[in-house]
């Protein structure tokens, strides 16, 4: 069955703040293998004008896909999750994220879709720091295989 | 290495990079970005759901695509839009090779203040495994 277009619009409450350390992003680093001395090092983020270590640009998603499980798992919207896969995904920087920011997840729906009987499930995550500085947008697809009928 | 907003044209590549997957580069990105979904380590699941084998968390791909921009633009932070889709999954078996994932790019326009539209195109095993990957990014 499709979703509910109704959802369309609809705000969740902003996540509780999660707070950027060096040492997580130099995991993240690690983990996708970029030796880059941004992640790692605060003197070399400093020559490039930050003011501390900076985050890879797809690191945000450790924030964004916790806060849009709010979504995908809201049995309101009765989502099935076990065909779900990762569609598309998007970032809109104001800024890198860095270390010692605070910063929340205020998701919203942004679109829903059927195609090809698939249900396709777009949500807008606004990351911003507890200054209420928008610091990135990240919209995620998620896409449910065969799920919207024919 | 940086590049200069004047020495760019449309259609400038940038500097192609081959990426190697394997089995414990998944396990790393599962630790690190918290998505423990078991198709991208456990074998046995991933081939019960109908997958030919383990495969890479699409964010592994975006990632490894991204190293092509920061790379090349110096500042990671000069990453200003950057967006995919998933078509295909890179499937990672359980050898000492792995998989690989072969990326290029190149400037599809010159925008106002210093920045630059890139497409990248994302390969592994012969197939196109990321569509309609496309970035902005500030030079200097």
């Amino acid at each position: 069955m499709a979703l509910d277009q109704s959802f369309v619009g609809r705000k969740y409450p902003p996540t509780p703040a999660y707070e950027v350390g060096r040492e997580k992003i130099r995991e993240f680093a690690d983990a996708i293998g970029d030796p880059n001395p941004a992640y790692r090092d605060a003197d070399a983020a400093r020559a490039l004008g930050y003011p501390d270590v900076i985050a890879p640009p797809t690191f945000p998603i450790v924030l964004s896909m916790r806060a849009g499980a709010q979504v995908a798992f809201d049995p309101e919207l009765g989502l099935d999750y076990s065909r779900v896969v990762h569609g598309e995904q998007r970032f809109v920087y104001s800024r890198p994220v860095r270390a010692g920011d605070r910063l929340t997840v205020t998701v919203s729906v942004e679109s829903i879709r059927s195609a090809a009987g698939n249900d396709l499930l777009t949500t807008r995550g606004d990351v911003s720091t507890a200054d209420g500085e928008l610091v990135l947008t990240a919209y995620s697809t998620l896409v449910a295989r065969g799920t919207a009928g024919s | 290495m940086t590049v200069r907003y004047d020495d760019v044209e449309v259609g400038t590549e940038l500097p192609a990079q081959t990426f190697g997957v394997q089995r414990v580069n998944l396990v790393m990105y599962a630790g690190a970005s918290g998505d423990f979904n078991p198709i991208h380590w456990n074998e046995r699941f991933a081939t019960a759901v109908g997958l030919p084998n383990v495969i890479a968390h699409g964010m592994f791909t975006m990632a490894e695509a991204a190293r092509v921009l920061t790379d090349w633009a110096g500042d990671p932070g000069a990453v200003e839009e950057y967006g995919v889709r998933f078509t295909r999954p890179v499937v990672v078996p359980d050898d000492e090779k792995g998989a690989t994932i072969e990326v290029t790019g190149k400037v599809t326009e010159k925008l106002e203040g210093n920045r630059v539209a890139i497409d990248l195109s994302a390969r592994s095993g012969g197939e196109t495994v990321l569509a309609k990957a496309r970035a902005v990014v500030r030079l200097g």
